[in-house]
């Protein structure tokens, strides 16, 4: 049963007790799932990701190094392993091939052999992108390609199978209106789907495009958003826009081919964490410090979908991609239930025959014939709600 | 109606009438109207019916004469009443009462309570120190303008475990940040109604050394969970109480409403209490993960007028 509910989830969420739970939308109802049973601190969730395999399993990053499994199908924690180097939490966790790619704050990225039961300590690839480093994100379209930002780590891409040097190395902006250098933050990176362009958000409420394809290292669009610093962000479905979230809990979608601020989203009083958007439809999942899941609609008309009150503070969330959000696990379920009715039902018809030739038969004709579809609700009948016969 | 005789009798023309026998002395009157126009009255006491006043004379010229007549009178009156008190003082001698103080419209002021005693100190310095004697071990320094994330560091170094800050408008305390040192949240307070110890009404003597007790009222949500253990994080945990005084934080409808009392149990169930300390009232206008850090800090709970204010019936704490 708990299997069932596991795989209907439809967002993971992370927390800072080191729990995840999963949230099915459709019943309103959120389940924990530890490895010991018990909250603890120290493996407070830092990253999450989908595991090899389309959405079935899903791989944990914990604040004490490891990186636990956990699959969906079953509904628990199936292995762990320690991936030491470096200090600090999880930053970016990718699933490559069969290959762990994870990075921490220190700036270490290390690249493991995706087996559990490997000796622990063995990186097939070790990288250092630098101290600071905020958020590593993989490429969806080249799996082996990923790109390194945080503070004062200016943004990096980086080619896994190619050299150890970045493919792309961002530069600062020019120094401001006051001859200041101007710092750098980067908070959020994503690839930009169908080209090679590259989105940050950073915590000096700027958002920044990047194209790695034209000469310029600078920046080729720059807008910015408030006045806190923008600590998620996420791509919509359609292409053109980005949904960016800032500390004091102010969601705001951007268009980037413009620029422009095309609208706001209510409701988080927290700051907020972790943001994700379904890939097709226009819905818009939310975590944050508040400890409150809200599920927003992007457009036609933009509100506030679902609000799902979780205890602890959320840390990152993985939305469920599939389509078909509607229950379809209770048909097969249906099949296996009419067997034990049929039976039951023999039994009846062969107890009632048995028992009377004369007036019961009478009886029964008369009650069969609106009698047609009932057979499912009444398993147990006492000779009144009589199911038609064969 | 009786006819005002007056005590001297012989004013017939001058004596007041009712309006009744109104008609009767007119004539007479407005003779001696026409008589005494230009002339001085001569001083007569005239003698009025209980319940009459000068002002229910429709006719202005007289009531003015009236009035002047009795404007005198009152005067001659005053004239002796003073001249036998000055007899009066000069036979006690030193003994004499003291002399009343002459009652003017800027000795009739009305209280206010806000009027600053001229050798009182800042309202919000006294504030600190008053709370610093309601908190144990803690003491009270002056900012000088310093910024909080500089002072902050050095708290740690020495070992504080939180830090209160006070804000002050024109030398009223507005607002209120406590930050829990150890990276702890910090909370920021709109603080308002602030009444110091001296204007407290009925309240004993100044509190004494001793660790008060805490009780906290009515913080139900989580939100209210983190902060009412914010607030009983500044003061020791014994559950031996010594000392009869306590300190309590009420929440209702989001403001926290803070008293400083002294008990005393006079039976089984009956207890007294007196009001020391200072008494404040505190909203929550937000909750910051870390310790103070307004620009790059990130919050647990921000308060958003308008998109939490909406509904009357819901509150946060």
């Amino acid at each position: 049963m708990a299997a069932a509910l596991a795989r209907r989830n439809h967002v993971w969420v992370g927390t800072e007790t080191g729990i995840l739970k999963g949230v099915d939308l459709q019943r309103k109802h959120a389940a924990n799932f530890t490895t010991t049973g018990k909250p603890q601190r120290e493996a407070a969730v830092s990253a999450l990701c989908w595991g090899a395999g389309g959405e079935t399993h899903i791989l944990v990053g914990c604040m004490d190094r490891t990186v636990r499994c956990f699959s969906t199908e079953e509904g628990a924690f199936q292995g762990q392993r320690r991936c030491p180097g470096g200090e600090g939490a999880f930053r970016g966790l990718a699933q490559a091939g069969g290959m762990l790619i994870t990075c921490v704050d220190s700036g270490v990225l290390r690249v493991w052999c995706g087996d559990d039961k490997e000796a622990p300590s063995d990186p097939l690839l070790e990288l250092r992108v630098g101290p600071g480093v905020c958020r590593m994100r993989q490429d969806p379209a080249r799996p082996h390609v990923v790109a390194t930002g945080g503070k004062e780590n200016a943004l990096k891409v980086w080619d896994l199978q190619g050299s150890k040097e970045p493919l792309f190395r961002a530069k600062n902006v020019r120094n401001d209106w006051l001859d200041l250098r101007v710092p750098i933050w980067d908070q959020d990176i994503h690839f930009i789907p169908g080209s090679q362009k590259l989105i940050t958000c950073t915590g000096y409420h700027q958002v920044r495009v990047y194209d790695p394809a034209s000469p310029q290292r600078r920046p080729v669009l720059e807008t910015t958003y408030g006045e806190y610093p923008l600590t998620a962000m996420s791509l919509t479905p359609g292409g053109n826009s980005i949904i960016v979230g800032n500390t004091h809990g102010q969601l705001a979608e951007i268009d980037f081919r413009q620029g422009r601020l095309l609208g706001c989203l209510k409701g988080l009083a927290g700051s907020v964490r972790g943001l994700q958007c379904h890939p097709s439809k226009p819905l818009l999942a939310s975590c944050g410090l508040d400890r409150v899941l809200r599920i927003h609609r992007i457009r036609n008309p933009r509100g506030l979908e679902h609000k799902v009150y979780l205890k602890s503070r959320l840390n990152c969330l993985l939305l469920s991609g599939r389509e078909n959000w509607e229950d379809e696990l209770e048909e097969p379920q249906k099949p296996s239930e009419e067997p034990p009715e049929d039976s039951d039902v023999d039994e009846l018809w062969a107890s009632l025959e048995a028992a009377a030739n004369g007036k019961l038969p009478r009886s029964d004709q008369t009650l069969r014939a609106p009698g047609a579809q009932k057979r499912n609700k009444c398993p147990r009948a006492g000779g009144l709600c009589v199911p038609s016969p064969q | 109606m009786a006819k005002a005789t007056v005590k001297s009798g012989g004013s017939g023309k001058k004596s007041l009438k009712r309006k009744a026998a109104m008609p009767e002395p007119q004539e007479a009157a407005v003779a001696g109207d026409g008589a005494t126009e230009g002339g001085v009255q001569p001083p007569k006491a005239t003698a009025f019916p209980p319940g009459f006043s000068i002002s229910e004379i429709k006719n202005k010229q007289r009531r003015h004469l009236m009035f002047t007549r009795w404007k005198q009178q009152q005067r001659k009156e005053k004239l002796t009443a003073k001249k036998k008190l000055k007899k009066e003082r000069e036979a006690l001698g030193d003994k004499a009462p003291p002399k009343p103080v002459p009652k003017t419209i800027d000795n009739q002021r009305v209280y206010d309570e806000t009027t600053v005693d001229p050798n009182d100190e800042e309202r919000t310095v006294r504030l600190c120190q008053q709370l610093s004697t309601v908190i144990p071990n803690s003491h009270v320094y002056y900012r000088r303008g310093l910024a909080l994330k500089k002072i902050i560091p050095q708290c740690i170094s020495r070992d504080f475990t939180d830090l209160i800050v006070i804000n002050e408008d024109r030398k009223t305390p507005n607002g209120l940040i406590l930050s829990h040192l150890p990276n702890g949240p910090t909370a920021h307070f709109k603080m308002s109604s602030v009444r110091l110890r001296k204007e407290i009404k009925r309240r004993g003597k100044d509190p004494t050394e001793h660790v008060p007790e805490i009780i906290l009222n009515n913080f139900t949500t989580r939100l209210g969970h983190s902060i009412g253990r914010m607030f009983a994080s500044l003061f020791p945990h014994n559950p031996q109480f010594i000392g009869r005084q306590v300190a309590t934080f009420h929440n209702q409808r989001d403001y926290i409403f803070f008293r400083f009392h002294r008990y005393i149990f006079k039976s089984e169930k009956k207890v007294g209490i007196q009001e020391l300390g200072p008494r404040f009232t505190l909203k929550l206008r937000s909750l910051q993960k870390g310790t103070f850090d307004s620009k790059y800090g990130e919050y647990e709970w921000v308060h958003k007028p308008r998109e939490m204010d909406t509904s009357r019936r819901k509150f946060h704490l």
